[in-house]
């Protein structure tokens, strides 16, 4: 295992299959029944699911009383939960968008699948603010649109950019995602020998043809569209982090929360993206296309954007002593030794110390230990939430109306409905869609490309 | 097979160096009608086929900066003309709390606007009645094939000079590509039976679903929660109390703000004599002392004050308030009249604040001196 040259580019794709077995090895699980495993899973992530939908259903019932947000902590579960979700999102975008723009050809074997956690990712975390604001069904108002109270959105909140940075996002992963899915639709529609599956094929394919006079003005478009998710989704955490640093509060209002807030994101993403990769690699034996380099490559940048996020947590430290303000002070004193120090300190362990065991190198290319570091790093990184968002809440400038924030078993099963809903989509996605784009696949396969383009 | 159309002669290749060859020499036969199509894009066939460069970000451009500037014409005409709302000490028009909405804005424009450019107009999709769609070409290229198609239609097309073109190069498989039978004799039928009466039970749904919501849904529980709120209100029973009455009366011996006793109960001389106007006759105080008259003193007044009542009778008629007595009178008798009444006149102490009853005498001061002017008026 250690033979392994770093100085010579490794090959994306092992073992140089042909064309023909990588489109098989990819449509396969698409064509064979669900097998028992798949039920097994389905019906525990649709039972988490359906105990979240319970809670809600008592939520939008009785009124959020039901949670443990009480006086100055007003902002409890949902918010934490929007940001974690969201932050988990954007993994897929880096990945798709990001290393394409730099041209890490790996990215390929990963890419849809990350754009489709991404996908269901922000739908998840879109779910959060509309249950905090109680009343879900009057979201409506949140869209500026002429209506009978001749009253505006304030377009000076940061809440509201958070409407059009989510809502945006949303939208262009989806039509990012959707438009890799084209060709692969149409290599689907043209192996497939049941006649509603073909007719469901070429709905989506809209007739693609493989043409080149078309490749060309699609990969135009492919690459302008990764030309805008990128800054699109920095954008999103950043203003996600606005939510936050525009208002005063200590422990809120710096300036280094939104590179601290995308990092933190991209950490969690990758984590994410690492542990259900580990899975759908050995259930559909994508061991050839989802390969060890590029788990390794992964927690590469996990271990690069861990220590970013472990060089936020010192510098807001610092921040605090040096601006010599002494709520900030008191503030950061007491989320490592107040009351919720037991958050801080699972936070800082699960997100600085664990992922710096990927300097070694046999730890980066273990399955089992990564997987445990990458669940870690999602348990830190929903602390980290947690900490930002109650710490600095629960003890404000008035003594006299501190208080501890405790969750209520609606806010558990709310938090639980959520990962059951953001594993169901995962889920459906695998039975239903490509997880691997067989088109960019086949693109990087090893003897692909004419020989004068090859380098 | 003689009454078929001819779409276009197909062949296959192994390897994507041949297909680069194969481009690049029916290019240079001239050939302008013929397409490549390759499993996924292949390196260097742009310039094979003498593609031009896509004009497709140029649509991004200028959609997303269009879109921006909107976004920032909307922002500004809404938080600074239609409903200016002053938020935090913030200006109506704050630039930096833009940019945000601004740069999304541009970002979800540009990337829809092109998409469905290349999508739509581009690739002129969806379109699945194409001719090389389902045929055994298309299978191939789907997966691991590079093909060729010359059209028919390409002035310089000779069907036996392509085939020896194409076995020249070396391709495998060719074969014609034909029109589809059902696209050539597809005939539209707006009126079919099927089409129309899915179109009545689609209207059906949707009408009878939005009346539901609007009008029955929104009545119950929790959506009712504007209509039904746990407080009290005006008139109503409330069982807190011993009395059971919803509405309190003020506590014993307190005095609400501006419902000070009134000092000269019964006594309008005094009040004539010390109570001074405390508003000035501004543009400002005048026009809510007509407001106010209008509504409270004219059904019986007159809009003019001269007693021209619109009671028509049913009331005894008031006098007219431009006599000599009541221009001589000091603001303070007037107060006086408005506050307890006199006679067949009621107290409007309870519909008019103080101010508001200063200002309905400055706005009759206006009437009064309107028909009788003085000589240094006219100046
Ligand atoms: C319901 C009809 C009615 C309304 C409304 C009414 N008044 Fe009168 N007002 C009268 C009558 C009737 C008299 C004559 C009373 C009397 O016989 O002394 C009168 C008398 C007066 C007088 C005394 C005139 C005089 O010559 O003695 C004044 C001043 C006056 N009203 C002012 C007002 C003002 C100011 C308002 C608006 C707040 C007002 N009134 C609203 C019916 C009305």
């Amino acid at each position: 295992m250690s033979s392994i040259d770093y100085t010579q580019e490794l090959p994306v794709v092992e073992g140089r299959p042909t064309l023909k077995e990588i489109n098989e090895l990819i449509a396969r699980p698409l064509d064979q029944k669900p097998d028992k495993k798949f039920y097994i899973a389905l019906s525990i992530t649709v039972s988490m699911l359906l105990i979240g939908a319970i809670a809600l259903g008592f939520t939008f019932y009785y009124g959020v009383g039901l949670w443990g947000n009480n006086n100055p902590v007003g902002w409890g579960f949902p918010i934490v939960n929007f940001v974690f979700w969201v932050g988990i999102g954007h993994a897929g975008t880096l990945i798709s968008a990001i290393l394409f723009l730099f041209r890490q050809r790996w990215r390929n074997g990963i890419a849809r699948f990350a754009e489709g956690m991404t996908i269901f990712a922000v739908m998840t975390a879109g779910l959060f603010p509309l249950i905090h604001v109680g009343r879900p069904w009057l979201a409506g108002y949140l869209i500026p649109y002429p209506n009978q109270h001749s009253l505006w959105v304030d377009f000076n909140s940061p809440l509201l950019w958070d409407v059009f940075a989510v809502s945006t996002y949303f939208t262009v992963s989806f039509i990012f995602w959707y438009v890799g899915l084209i060709p692969d639709f149409a290599s689907l529609r043209d192996r497939a020998t049941s006649k509603v599956k073909k007719i469901i094929y070429s709905i989506f394919s809209l007739g693609w043809r493989h043409s080149n006079r078309h490749w060309t003005h699609y990969e135009m478009v492919y690459l302008v569209l990764a030309g805008f998710a990128t800054p699109l989704v920095l954008s999103v955490h950043t203003i996600v982090s606005f939510d936050f640093a525009v208002s005063i509060l200590p422990g809120w209002h710096a300036t280094i929360f939104p590179p601290y807030f995308v990092a933190g994101a991209v950490f969690s993403g990758f984590a994410m993206v690492q542990n259900v990769l580990i899975f759908i690699r050995k259930i559909f034996n994508y061991e050839k296309i989802i390969t060890l380099d590029t788990l390794e490559r992964m927690n590469k940048i996990i271990l690069l954007t861990g220590s970013m996020v472990g060089y936020a947590y010192a510098m807001e430290f610092f921040t605090a002593w040096y601006s010599g303000v002494q709520p900030e002070q008191f503030t950061f004193i007491n989320r490592a030794f107040g009351p919720y120090a037991w958050a801080y300190w699972i936070m800082v362990s699960c997100n600085v110390l664990f992922p710096q065991l990927f300097w070694i190198r046999k730890i980066r290319r273990t399955i089992p230990v990564m997987f445990v570091i990458a669940v870690l790093v999602n348990v830190g990184m929903w602390f980290e939430r947690f900490v930002i968002t109650v710490t600095s809440l629960h003890r404000d400038f008035l003594p006299s109306s501190w208080a501890y924030f405790k969750p209520t078993i609606v806010d558990l099963a709310i938090l639980l409905g959520s990962f059951g809903f953001f594993f169901t989509w995962i889920l459906l996605f695998t039975k239903t869609l490509p997880v691997v784009s067989i088109a960019e696949i086949k693109a990087v396969n090893e003897g692909a490309q004419p020989s004068h383009g090859e380098h | 097979m003689s009454d078929k159309i001819l779409y276009s002669l197909t062949g296959l290749f192994d390897t994507p160096d041949e297909i680069i060859a194969a481009a690049k020499k029916v290019q240079a036969e001239g050939y302008t009608k013929y397409d490549v199509n390759t499993p996924y894009p292949v390196h260097g066939m742009d310039s094979a086929m003498k593609l031009p460069m896509s004009r497709l970000p140029y649509v991004a451009m200028v959609v997303g900066l269009t879109g921006m500037f909107l976004a920032l014409f909307f922002m500004w005409w809404t938080n600074s003309v239609d409903y200016p709302l002053v938020i935090g000490g913030k200006p109506y028009f704050a630039l930096p709390a833009y940019v945000p909405i601004m740069f999304e804005v541009t970002v979800l424009s540009a990337s829809i606007a092109t998409v469905v450019t290349m999508i739509a107009i581009v690739f002129k999709f969806p379109n699945n009645s194409h001719p090389l769609l389902d045929t055994e070409y298309m299978k191939h290229v789907s997966v691991d094939k590079y093909g060729i198609s010359i059209s028919a239609e390409d002035p310089k097309f000779n069907y036996e000079s392509v085939k020896s073109l194409l076995e020249s190069l070396g391709a495998k498989n060719i074969s014609p590509v034909y029109f589809k039978d059902e696209v050539i004799n597809f005939k539209p039928n707006t009126f079919e039976p099927k089409f129309v009466l899915s179109l009545i039970g689609l209207f059906i749904v949707v009408s009878g679903l939005t009346y539901v919501t609007l009008n029955k849904l929104m009545y119950l529980p929790p959506f009712d929660w504007m209509m039904e709120q746990s407080k009290v209100i005006a008139q109503e029973r409330s069982d807190v109390f011993e009395d059971g009455r919803g509405m309190r009366t003020p506590v014993e011996g307190t005095v609400a703000r501006g419902f000070l006793p009134y000092k000269y109960k019964d006594n309008p001389d005094a009040a004539g004599k010390f109570l001074v106007n405390p508003l000035p006759a501004t543009e400002e105080n005048l026009q809510v002392g007509e407001t106010k008259f209008d509504i409270y003193c004219s059904p019986c007044h007159g809009y003019l004050a001269e007693g021209d009542s619109r009671l028509k009778g049913q009331f005894p008629n008031p006098p007219s308030l431009h006599s000599a007595k009541v221009r001589n009178w000091s603001d303070g008798r007037i107060y006086h009249v408005i506050t307890e009444g006199q006679n067949a006149m009621p107290s409007y102490a309870y519909q008019l604040s103080r101010e508001e009853r200063w200002a309905i005498i400055l706005y009759i001061r206006a009437l009064q001196r309107s028909l009788n002017a003085k000589e240094s008026d006219l100046q």
